[in-house]
């Protein structure tokens, strides 16, 4: 029948679409489970070195680091934190509109600002939207591995080192829950040393070779530390965000579906009962 | 029963060890140091190579960890430890890498070419001549 070839062609392909979504949704699940997992994984690491830091900043308190001084703010830099591949919805959109205003916000201040950016869809972003990106990061896969972040964050510790740099900032999705992801900002440098009255009595650890040094190779890690649990946080906010926009694709392709069948039944019976007039009427005139 | 002492080996991507030991035997940098239950505080880099554990009730484990810091407390020892070999060259090529990275991408845009955005500039070009059309059809009526 002529009449709904075109509806079912129409309705064919949405089906595919749907079968697509469908996949890439239930993919995202299991991807995000696994990148939640690594989440938690990477937590001790973090906590045990802010601990130990926490300690050193306190008692080798005749000598500052200057990874742990404040100064004035003339140049910032920010880490940038996105996703590798789209079609998840806002996510990475959010936070650049996030990073624009921000950027606008120190400008506005006198402040310059440089950034560095990890995923490709961030160093996209910074095609269209200029400034001065510093060093850039991408595929990271659905595994990140922290050495595969080393060398961006060590041009931004050497920027900081230089002077050229006075803050340091990353941006990237925090997870609340599978449902929401909001974008955050956090100093990464100057540090803010933990002030616990617990780690002010007297004791201290025997240094082999030099507190100095071992300082300096503590800090350094725990700022990838800090961005290798950026970018892992992130990776499980793409993949929920992933989820939830799949869903949505998956229903709304089903909507149409159903609306589409309903036209083709309507459009078969319209030439259905057509034909039946035109046999009564030529019968009729015979 | 030997005294035991709780010891952590973390890396960045996952905890390694945790657990009860009598005896923890690793590379520090100035040498090898072996830890019992009741060592002294101790702040120390480790060198790459294996970290031993006696475990509780003697049995051993052998970690890689290549490099790291080891970190003794009166109840706990802790080992950071580095999932990537560090040496200062290395990183030195890294960081030069990502920065390569980052001028290829904002010079080359050709190679690594932006579809959606692409995409959408088109969907708007069009979008304007069509609306440029409407409005010169209802023009040419009166």
């Amino acid at each position: 029948m002529a009449v709904g070839k075109e509806i079912k062609e129409q309705i064919t392909s949405v089906k595919s679409t749907q079968k697509i979504t469908s996949a890439m949704e239930k993919v995202a699940v299991s991807k995000m489970r696994r990148a939640q997992l690594r989440m938690d994984q990477s937590r001790p690491f973090a906590d045990k070195i802010r601990g130990v830091i926490g300690h050193l900043a306190n008692a080798t308190s005749e000598y500052r680091h200057r990874y742990l001084q404040e100064r004035d703010v003339k140049r910032v830099g920010y880490i940038v934190v996105s996703s590798d591949r789209g079609l998840c919805g806002g996510l990475n959109n959010n936070m650049f509109k996030r990073i624009a205003t921000q950027a606008k916000d120190w400008k506005a201040k006198g402040v310059e600002v440089d950034f560095c950016a990890v995923g490709a869809k961030a160093t996209l972003f910074f095609n269209g939207f200029g400034g001065n990106v510093l060093a850039a990061t991408t595929h990271l896969g659905d595994a990140p591995e922290l050495s595969s972040l080393i060398g961006s964050v060590k041009v931004m510790l050497d920027a900081f080192d230089d002077g050229k740099i006075d803050r340091l900032f990353i941006v990237h999705n925090r997870f609340v829950n599978t449902m929401t992801q909001e974008p955050v900002t956090e100093q990464l440098l100057p540090l803010k040393a933990a002030t616990d009255d617990s780690l002010k009595h007297h004791w201290d650890y025997i240094y082999e070779p030099d507190a100095k040094e071992i300082l300096e190779g503590l800090l350094v890690r725990y700022v990838e530390s800090q961005v290798y649990q950026g970018v892992i946080e992130n990776n499980a906010c793409e993949q929920a965000a992933r989820m939830l926009a799949m869903k949505n694709a998956t229903d709304n392709a089903g909507n149409m579906i159903t609306e589409l069948n309903l036209l083709y039944n309507k459009a078969r019976q319209a030439a259905i009962t057509q034909e039946i007039s035109e046999i009564v009427s030529g019968a009729a005139a015979v | 029963m030997a005294i035991t002492v709780h010891c952590d080996i973390v890396s960045a991507e996952e905890s390694l060890f945790g657990g009860l030991v009598e005896r923890v035997i690793a590379s520090g940098q100035l040498g090898d140091l072996g830890i019992e239950p009741g060592h002294a505080a101790l702040l120390t880099p480790l060198k790459p190579g294996p970290v031993r554990i006696v475990k509780q009730g003697g049995a051993e484990e052998v970690i890689y960890v290549s490099g790291g810091y080891l970190e003794v407390q009166p109840n706990c020892v802790t080992i950071l430890a580095d999932t990537a070999v560090r040496a200062d060259d290395v990183d030195e090529a890294a960081a030069l890498e990502a920065k390569k990275h980052a001028e290829q991408a904002l010079e080359n845009q050709g190679a690594d070419f932006d579809y959606s955005r692409a995409l959408t500039q088109l969907a708007e070009a069009a979008a304007q001549l069509r609306t440029i059309q409407q409005l010169r059809e209802k023009l040419g009526k009166h």
